[in-house]
């Protein structure tokens, strides 16, 4: 059984039909991406398979007693909270010390324990969001948009991680990008998204695809031709 | 030992303390303080109709708060903004209730005992009330703090963890109509919201994680109280409003070492 999956999904928000017919989704050790331009509603997606907002048709089936771990797109902390990193990474349940000194160092934030959440750079912020996420043992990862604030080497980084924490534990991954490049290489398989799905499939495949031309425009064509020969130092200028 | 008025008095104070000000510390995180204060005014329309129909004041005061609690939640996200909509609704409620008190020609006396508060006049019924609200409310912020935090944060991240932040957020509503009911003999309706929000903002500065700032709030609140108490006898001036002035003493110590700190 997957992990997480939705079929015949729609959504309105404010009475205003923001995701149609949508069936998908994730199994246990697969890596998807979620792909589609600003407004395409990704995030509104997301929401809807983690219950946070309700299908007005359509059903989303998620495995009993499913754990997941979520990064938000953005997480806006209040500058009256005081929250620690080690704090953060504590909610909504206290974990183990030696677990998570693990995984502090797993995604590379040793000795930030002691920081303010609002004190660290949008690379460190966002390592922090997954070392929460991680640390509940998520059974799926559900990341959005999770390398904004990464630079390119970051970002190659971030997903490579992704990819290791994929084999170790065998966890489902699905997450939002609207970056075209980086997230095809490091995805099982991709969903393009624009209030319905319009295409999907293998990264290769997909990016063959006339839907997938029609969805993100000509521009982006060179850069996909590249795609599966690129290597380090090739910049584009939608980056 | 209960039967001397200051006493009482200092036990109600240091009751309300203990319950008002970690809830605060989630009035100040979710920036519900014209929510609280809200609440706090409908407080009056509560009691005119508790006195109106014989019922306890307490459960009144309980009853229009989480009345007026629905009534933002139902009307929130709709024409208005939030501060607009409950602009109205305070002060509505504060007038219907001052209206519907001058229909009651013999409450009419303990009118600024409910507007500003009348700790001295704490009996041990009230007292007792003031304390298993306290604990109530205390007790349900120590059980799911935790859950409350996260829910605090960032909805989403909330879901994800299976919490659910609307429960949470009815649970915060249900504590703040329950401080506010056993607030009002302390400190009246119209400062009830300050004893939310100036310990927890006094004690924001100095606390790095959350659960330092709830206890340095309550710290604040205790002072403001028993201090404000004793400051009230000593320069006979009422005394709801002297333990809000010593309150706002210690907020503004606080803002400027705050700002000392940061400058050296």
């Amino acid at each position: 059984m997957s992990l997480v999956s939705a079929s015949g999904l729609q959504v309105a928000l404010g009475g205003r039909v923001v995701l149609e017919d949508i069936s998908l989704h994730v199994d246990a050790g697969e890596i998807v991406t979620l792909l589609g331009p600003n407004g395409s509603g990704k995030t509104t997606l997301l929401r809807a398979l983690l219950g946070a907002v309700h299908a007005t048709d359509g059903t989303v089936e998620r495995k009993t007693d499913l754990v997941v771990g979520y990064v938000p797109q953005r997480l806006a902390i209040d500058p009256t909270l005081p929250l620690t990193v080690a704090r953060f990474l504590d909610l909504p349940e206290r974990a183990d010390r030696a677990r998570k000194g693990a995984v502090v160092a797993r995604v590379g934030i040793e000795g930030l324990e002691r920081r303010a959440m609002t004190e660290l750079s949008g690379g460190q912020f966002q390592r922090a969001l997954l070392a929460r996420a991680l640390l509940s043992e998520p059974h799926l990862l559900m990341l959005d948009e999770p390398t904004q604030g990464l630079d390119q080497a970051g970002e190659a980084a971030f997903y490579e991680l992704i990819d290791e924490v994929r084999h170790e534990t065998g966890c489902g991954v699905l997450m939002v990008s609207h970056d075209l490049h980086v997230v095809m290489r490091a995805s099982d398989r991709v969903i393009c998204l624009n209030r319905r799905i319009c295409c999907e499939g293998a990264p290769a495949q997909v990016a063959s695809m006339p839907a997938y031309h029609a969805l993100f425009g000509r521009g982006t064509e060179g850069a996909l031709a590249l795609y599966p020969h690129r290597h380090h130092g090739v910049r584009e200028g939608a980056a | 030992m209960l039967d001397d008025f200051l006493v009482r008095a200092t036990l109600a104070g240091i009751g309300v303390a203990l319950a008002a000000a970690p809830l605060g510390c989630f009035v100040v995180w979710r920036r519900m303080a014209y929510f609280g204060d809200a609440t706090a005014h409908a407080a009056i329309l509560g009691v005119a109709l508790a006195l109106a129909f014989q019922v306890s004041v307490f459960a009144g005061v309980m009853i229009v708060s989480l009345l007026m609690a629905a009534t933002v939640a139902l009307l929130s996200g709709r024409s208005f903004a939030m501060d607009t909509l409950l602009g109205v609704l305070a002060h509505s409620a504060l007038a219907f209730g001052l209206v519907a008190m001058s229909f009651l020609p013999n409450v009419r006396m303990d009118l600024m005992g409910y507007l500003f508060g009348d700790i001295l006049a704490v009996g041990r019924q009230d007292l007792l009330v003031i304390w298993a609200g306290a604990a109530v409310v205390v007790g349900l912020l120590w059980l799911r703090w935790s859950r409350l935090l996260t829910a605090t944060l960032n909805p989403d991240l909330a879901f994800a963890g299976g919490v659910h932040p609307r429960t949470e957020q009815f649970l915060l509503t249900v504590g703040l109509a329950i401080v506010v009911a056993v607030a009002l003999k302390v400190v009246g309706a119209l400062l009830i919201a300050s004893l939310l929000i100036i310990p927890a903002a006094t004690a924001r500065p100095f606390a790095r994680d959350p659960e330092t700032m709830a206890a340095l709030a309550v710290l604040v609140a205790i002072i403001a109280t028993t201090g404000g108490l004793q400051a009230a006898l000593m320069f006979d001036t009422p005394t709801g409003p002297t333990i809000v002035a010593v309150a706002a003493i210690l907020f503004a110590m606080s803002t400027t070492a705050a700002a000392c700190r940061r400058a050296l």
